[in-house]
C-alpha cells in the first residue's frame, strides 16, 4: 500500500488541485477572508505589493515543509509554539534578506514583512494542512496558498497604483498617454486603505457571480 | 393623454417576455410608470390601502428641494458677477446660474438612472424612483465648478458601491448622494475644498480674482479670520460662497416646512441635528481658546452645510434610524460630530457629511439596543404581573 503511494507522480491530478485551488476557488482572500490587513496595508504601489506577495511565498512554503518533516516528532501540545518559531525564523530570514538587497521597499514594507508572522493565512496552513500531511503536498499547498494571497495582491496592488498614481511599477503610464492634458486626474482616494477594501470587495463580488457555489447560503 | 396611453398599450408586448425588444423592458417600465400612476392592484383578498408610495414619498422631497435649487442657481450667478466685479441684473444671473447648474444635473440624473436601469434588467425587478431624489441632492452638494467626467464617476460609485451592492433602493446602508460627494472629497481634493472651487470660473482665472476671496465663511473661520466673515444675515440667507444648494438656510427650512407638514421626513430627526450642533457650539464656547471656538454657537447652524445635511441628508428615512427613541441619538450626535468635527479637526473644514456617514453606519446598532431596551423592559413588566 505504502509502495503504491510512494509511486504516485510529482504533479498528480490531486497534487495540482492543492496548487491551483487556493488561486480560484478556494483562495484565501477572496474565499476564506483571512489575511485582509496585509492586503490593504501593502498594496498602494505595485512594487511592495509583488515584494510582499514573494515574501509570503517563501515563508509560507518552505514553514510548511518544514512543520511537515518534523510533524510527527512534535508533541501535540507544543506545536503551536514549534510552529510559531518556524515561521519567526523564516520571517526574520526574509526580513534581513530584504534590508540587504531590496532596502527601498524593505522600508516601505516597514512593519507588515515582521507582521507576515500573524498572517492567519500561514497559522491556518501549518495547523491544517501540514501537520497533516507529507512534505511534498505542504510545499505544494504552501506555494498554492501564498499565490492566491499574492495574486490578489497584485491586482489590488496594480488597481490602486495606476487609478492612484497613474503609474505602473513606477513607469508614468498616464502620463505618456497623455490623458493628463484633457484633463484626467488621478483619483487620491484610491490610495487611501478604505479603496483597497472595496477593490477587494468588488474582486469578491465578480468571482462570486462568475461562481454561484461560493455564494453563502445562509 | 388617451392617445399616449394608448400607444404606450400598442408597443408593451414587444417589451415584455419574448418580445421583441425585451431588452429593453426596464427602460419602458420606467418611462411608463414615469407617466401613468402603475395600475398594480393586490391580486387576492382586500386590503385598505393608502395612496401613498415610494412615488409620493419621493415627489414630495423633490418639490421641498426645489427652493434650494432655484437659490442655488441664483446664487451661482450672484457670486460669479460679484467676483468678477461686473454689475449683472437678477435674470442674467439666474440665467449664468442656469446654465452652469443643468449640465452637473444632467450628468447626475443620466448616468446614475442609467445604472439604475442597467441593474434593474440584470435583476428582473422594475426600476423605482429611488434615484430621482438622490440625482437631485447630488449637484446641490457639489461645487459648481466640479468637472463633470469626475461627477459622472462619483455618480458611478456612489450607485453601484453606495446602494445596488446592497440590494438597490431601500437597503443601502448610507446615503448614496453623500457616498458619491464623500467619493469627490477624497479622490479630487483639489477640486472639492479650499477656496477657489466655490465660484463658477474662480478656478481658471486665478490671477482676475486677486483681489477677491472665494473662501467659504467656515473656512474663514478655520483661519480665525473671523471679522473678515459674512455676516450672520447674509448667511442665512444664503448669499456666500458653498456648494450649489446649501448656501441658503432660508431656501432650505422652507424644504424643511414642506416635509414635516407633509409628514414625509423626521422633525425629530431635523430637532435633535439642530440641538446637537448649538449644544457642541455652546460648549465649545465655554471651552474657547482660539476665535473659532469662540464663535456664537447659533452661527454654526447656519454655515456650509449643517442645515441642508439637517433637513435633507440625515433625515433618509433608509439609511437614517427608524425607531423614534433611536432618531433623537442619531440626530443629536450627527449635530455633535458635525460641530466638533469642524472645529478641532484642521483636516476636514466642513464636518457635516462625515457625521451623517458616520452615524449611517451606527444607526442599526443604535435601533437594534433601542428595540432591546424595550423588549427586556416588556418583559420585566410581564414578569412582575
Amino acid at each position: 500500500m505504502s509502495t503504491e503511494k510512494e509511486r504516485e507522480p510529482l504533479f498528480s491530478a490531486k497534487n495540482l488541485k492543492l496548487l491551483r485551488e487556493p488561486l480560484g476557488e478556494n483562495n484565501p482572500i477572496t474565499v476564506q477572508v483571512l489575511g485582509i490587513c496585509s492586503a490593504l496595508a501593502v498594496t498602494a504601489k505595485l512594487k511592495p505589493s509583488v515584494v510582499m506577495a514573494i515574501s509570503v511565498v517563501v515563508v509560507l512554503s518552505v514553514s510548511n515543509v518544514i512543520v511537515s518533516l518534523f510533524r510527527k516528532s512534535v508533541p501535540p501540545r507544543i506545536r503551536i509554539i514549534f510552529q510559531l518559531v518556524v515561521i519567526a525564523m523564516m520571517v526574520i530570514l526574509v526580513d534581513q534578506v530584504l534590508k540587504a538587497f531590496a532596502f527601498e521597499v524593505s522600508k516601505q514594507l516597514s512593519v507588515f514583512v515582521g507582521l507576515i508572522i500573524t498572517n492567519c493565512i500561514i497559522m491556518g496552513r501549518l495547523e491544517g494542512f501540514a501537520m497533516a500531511n507529507k512534505p511534498w503536498e505542504s510545499f505544494l499547498d504552501g506555494v498554492g496558498n501564498a499565490a492566491g494571497y499574492g495574486l490578489i495582491l497584485i491586482i489590488v496592488g496594480f488597481f490602486r497604483e495606476f487609478l492612484g498614481s497613474g503609474t505602473v511599477f513606477g513607469y508614468p503610464v498616464i502620463d505618456k498617454i497623455g490623458l493628463y492634458n484633457i484633463g484626467y486626474e488621478n483619483n487620491g482616494f484610491m490610495i487611501l486603505p478604505p479603496m483597497a477594501l472595496v477593490t477587494v470587495g468588488i474582486i469578491i463580488w465578480i468571482q462570486r457571480s462568475r461562481n454561484r457555489n461560493l455564494v453563502d447560503k445562509s | 393623454m388617451k392617445a399616449l396611453r394608448k400607444q404606450i398599450d400598442k408597443i408593451k408586448p414587444h417589451f415584455e417576455k419574448g418580445g421583441r425588444f425585451e431588452k429593453l423592458r426596464s427602460l419602458f417600465d420606467a418611462i411608463e410608470v414615469l407617466i401613468f400612476v402603475p395600475d398594480r392592484v393586490t391580486s387576492r383578498g382586500s386590503h385598505i390601502r393608502d395612496g401613498i408610495d415610494m412615488k409620493r414619498v419621493m415627489i414630495t422631497v423633490f418639490i421641498a428641494l426645489i427652493p434650494a435649487v432655484l437659490f442655488g442657481i441664483y446664487n451661482i450667478g450672484l457670486q460669479y458677477y460679484q467676483s468678477i466685479n461686473v454689475e449683472a441684473g437678477f435674470w442674467q444671473m439666474v440665467w449664468f446660474g442656469f446654465l452652469k447648474f443643468l449640465p452637473i444635473l444632467l450628468v447626475s440624473y443620466i448616468v446614475g438612472l442609467g445604472i439604475e436601469i442597467i441593474f434593474a434588467q440584470i435583476r428582473g425587478h422594475e426600476v423605482n424612483e429611488g434615484y430621482f431624489v438622490t440625482g437631485l441632492l447630488i449637484p446641490l452638494i457639489v461645487p459648481v465648478d466640479i468637472p463633470l467626467w469626475q461627477l459622472a464617476l462619483a455618480v458611478v460609485f456612489a450607485v453601484i458601491i453606495g446602494k445596488e451592492v446592497f440590494g438597490g433602493t431601500g437597503m443601502n446602508i448610507l446615503n448614496p448622494a453623500l457616498v458619491a460627494r464623500a467619493f469627490l472629497f477624497f479622490s479630487y481634493p483639489k477640486w472639492m475644498s479650499g477656496d477657489l472651487v466655490w465660484i463658477a470660473g474662480l478656478v481658471k482665472s486665478e490671477g482676475v480674482a486677486d483681489s477677491f476671496s472665494g473662501a467659504t465663511p467656515l473656512a474663514q473661520a478655520a483661519l480665525y479670520e473671523v471679522d473678515q466673515m459674512p455676516s450672520i444675515m447674509e448667511m442665512f440667507v444664503g448669499t456666500i460662497p458653498g456648494s450649489v444648494g446649501e448656501t441658503s438656510t432660508i431656501a432650505i427650512l422652507i424644504g424643511a416646512a414642506i416635509l414635516i407638514l407633509t409628514g414625509v421626513a423626521s422633525w425629530k430627526i431635523m430637532l435633535s441635528v439642530f440641538a446637537g450642533g448649538l449644544g457642541m457650539g455652546l460648549l465649545l464656547n465655554a471651552f474657547a481658546i482660539n476665535p473659532f471656538m469662540e464663535l456664537p454657537a447659533y452661527y454654526h447652524l447656519v454655515m456650509g452645510g449643517f442645515a441642508f445635511g439637517a433637513v435633507f441628508m440625515a433625515t433618509d428615512p433608509v439609511s437614517g434610524s427608524q425607531t423614534e427613541t433611536g432618531k433623537w441619538i442619531y440626530g443629536l450626535l450627527i449635530g455633535i460630530l458635525a460641530v466638533l468635527i469642524r472645529v478641532l479637526n484642521p483636516a476636514f473644514p466642513e464636518g457635516m457629511m462625515l457625521a451623517i456617514l458616520f452615524m449611517n453606519v451606527f444607526a442599526p446598532l443604535i435601533d437594534y439596543y433601542i428595540v432591546q431596551a424595550n423588549i427586556r423592559r416588556r418583559l420585566k413588566r410581564a414578569k412582575s404581573n
